[in-house]
């Protein structure tokens, strides 16, 4: 049991970024929280791709003309990093465009309360 | 020669018009327009041209940047995805024929950024149908979904805070979509969707893949608004202005039905999906909740393109239903509902907008008998997607339905061919309610005193202009023209989409 928590400690933090991301873009009534709960949420993710990919004893994937022998346990995965650059990217723009749309609903409504914008609809 | 190019170019093309738009259209706004109209029929040509390629010569793949494979991007046109992009620019053009004058008037201020943004989603939906490369396809899942929250962002008065409900849900998709990617790429080791589906074989006992699997399929349910991951939906689209919801709700869910069927039956296998991992079992039964829920609280709703949204629910029912059942009967019913609903719903929603546009709401209670005077022939294209949607033999919707109930008794499942039926008369009763306002309540001589005859003087009473009027009808003649034609298109295209493994 033990051994089950203390071998996943990464996957444990990584489940509760995600929880606690979840957690805020669903139960807070704040919009700007539940963009927060957005962000911690894609970072669990992004925090998930690059830890999985990481090695002990392991260098970056760059062979020098003099190695014969290429030993891939010598070598991290760089793709999983990669991909999270381009994850980054996409989870800056959903943020800008949230943001954006804060913005405007704030403009219009003065306030970002999800209970006092419903009832500023009706 | 331009033959190994045809997968890459439809995007290519309609990214470059997104590009020019705002090039030209800040000198000239009303150029924005034009650059659409023509970027989006090239894309449509490109499309037709490259279905009639695939259908004779099968699968087109290119190799982004030379690169081979497993290492490189690759974008594959093969009949399944050239179908897709053939009904994605289809429609996308003839709604946009719509626009002109339309968005001027709907969106004043920010037409060039309007149409700029309706070809980078339509970009976003192309690289979705023609990537093969599991992650490529998040990045341009991720793009349509911006471009959507944009124009949904456009709507009317309520649509800011349905945009921000949709984008915080269509995220929420596109990250459990993303991590279950993660799952099985670190289990696989591979992100090419064919290196994936021959990997798979020796690593499908993992409960990794399964954890995966199960992420993919809630974050595309969520895209597509299966049941009961619908909620945005409704508010979504029936405060975007009319062009946009012409374009969304036929396009938006069915591409996320189109990653779903793509997952299911050509990265995994079927026999995978339907036995090991009864996954499809539990599709099916979401989707007949959804399209008993859809159907009931189509009724319950006053405003027709609230209506339209909640039908829409139930629709994705019936595609979500086919891809459950999981044969190839099912399977094709699936994908002619693809094509159907997208055809209907986008005829259904410009009539819609039609109405918006010359009576100034779209309040089914207000409807009267005299729309059937002063718009015939929108309320013809009306009545005929109507005809369709609820099943009515020579129209598609008909055919459709016919197959997912042929399959549906062929593997016993009495229930499913009961909610079918039963979503049919419910279907009925909803349409019928616009039908009788308009059809059948009294003439002229006996309603001499409208209380709403002033208000609505100051709209026009007549018929829609050419440009709005030619799409719809065109729209709601292809029901006719496939309805007649199933028995050719299934037996030459959808025939040959069905994955060899069933």
């Amino acid at each position: 049991m033990i051994e089950f928590f203390l071998g996943h400690q990464l996957y444990w933090v990584v489940s509760l970024l995600i929880v606690v991301g979840l957690y805020g873009m669903l139960v807070k009534k704040n919009l700007l929280k539940k963009v927060l709960g957005l962000n911690i949420f894609q970072s669990g993710i992004i925090l998930f791709f690059v830890a999985s990919a990481s090695k002990r004893n392991a260098t970056v994937p760059i062979v020098e003309a003099t190695t014969k022998i290429i030993d891939s346990s010598q070598y991290i995965n760089p793709l999983p990093h990669t991909l999270m650059l381009t994850a980054i990217v996409v989870s800056v723009s959903v943020t800008g465009v949230a943001l954006a749309l804060l913005i405007k609903i704030y403009q219009k409504y003065k306030t970002l309360d999800e209970e006092l914008l419903l009832k500023q609809m009706q | 020669m331009i033959q190994a190019h045809l997968p890459l170019l439809i995007p290519l093309t309609l990214l470059f018009f997104a590009l020019l738009i705002p090039l030209f259209g800040t000198k000239v706004p009303r150029s924005a327009y034009f650059l659409a109209l023509s970027g989006s029929f090239l894309a449509f040509l490109i499309s037709l041209y490259g279905l009639g390629r695939v259908a004779t010569d099968g699968a087109i793949s290119y190799n982004m940047g030379g690169w081979a494979p497993p290492i490189g991007i690759e974008f594959i046109l093969d009949p399944l995805s050239s179908f897709m992009m053939l009904i994605v620019t289809g429609i996308s053009f003839l709604v946009i024929i719509y626009g002109y004058r339309v968005v001027p008037e709907e969106h004043p201020q920010t037409q060039v950024s309007y149409f700029s943004i309706v070809m980078l989603m339509l970009t976003g939906f192309s690289g979705i149908v023609l990537t093969g490369d599991l992650f490529n396809l998040y990045v341009f899942l991720e793009i349509a979904s911006l471009a959507s929250y944009a124009i949904v962002a456009l709507g009317d008065k309520r649509s800011l805070v349905a945009s921000f409900r949709y984008l915080m849900l269509g995220s929420l998709g596109s990250a459990f979509y993303l991590l279950g990617i993660g799952f099985i790429y670190f289990m696989g080791g591979s992100l090419n969707m064919k290196d994936v589906s021959q990997i798979l074989p020796f690593i499908s006992g993992e409960p990794a893949v399964i954890a995966g699997l199960i992420f993919v399929v809630t974050g595309i349910a969520l895209k597509m608004a299966l049941f009961p991951l619908h909620f945005w939906l409704p508010d979504a689209y029936s405060s975007a202005s009319s062009v946009s919801v012409a374009l969304l709700a036929p396009l938006g869910t069915k591409i996320g039905a189109y990653i779903l069927i793509r997952f299911l039956y050509f990265i995994f296998e079927p026999e995978y999906v339907t036995t090991t991992v009864p996954i499809t079992s539990i599709i099916s039964w979401l989707s007949v909740a959804g399209i008993i829920y859809g159907s009931i609280m189509a009724i319950a709703q006053d405003d027709l393109k609230r209506m339209l949204a909640y039908s829409s629910v139930a629709q994705v029912g019936y595609i979500g239903l086919g891809v459950g059942l999981a044969t190839p009967l099912a399977l094709t019913g699936a994908l002619l509902h693809i094509m159907n609903h997208s055809l209907m719903k986008a005829a259904l929603f410009l009539v819609a907008g039609n109405l918006q546009i010359r009576i100034g709401h779209s309040n089914i209670q207000k409807f009267n008998q005299k729309l059937r005077h002063t718009m015939p022939w929108s309320m013809a294209a009306f009545s005929l997607g109507a005809l369709s949607m609820i099943g009515i033999p020579p129209t598609a919707g008909f055919f459709s339905k016919w197959y997912l109930i042929v399959s549906a008794v062929g593997e016993s499942q009495w229930f499913f061919v009961f909610v079918i039926l039963l979503s049919s008369l419910l279907n009925a009763v909803y349409f019928f309610r616009v039908i009788e306002k308009v059809y059948l309540s009294p003439s002229k001589e006996s309603l001499t005193d409208l209380p709403e005859e002033e208000e609505e003087n100051k709209y026009a009473q007549n018929e829609v202009s050419f440009s709005m009027l030619t799409p719809t009808l065109i729209l709601s003649a292809c029901l006719l023209v496939i309805g007649i034609l199933n028995y050719f298109i299934v037996n030459n295209l959808i025939d040959l989409m069905i994955p060899s493994n069933f």
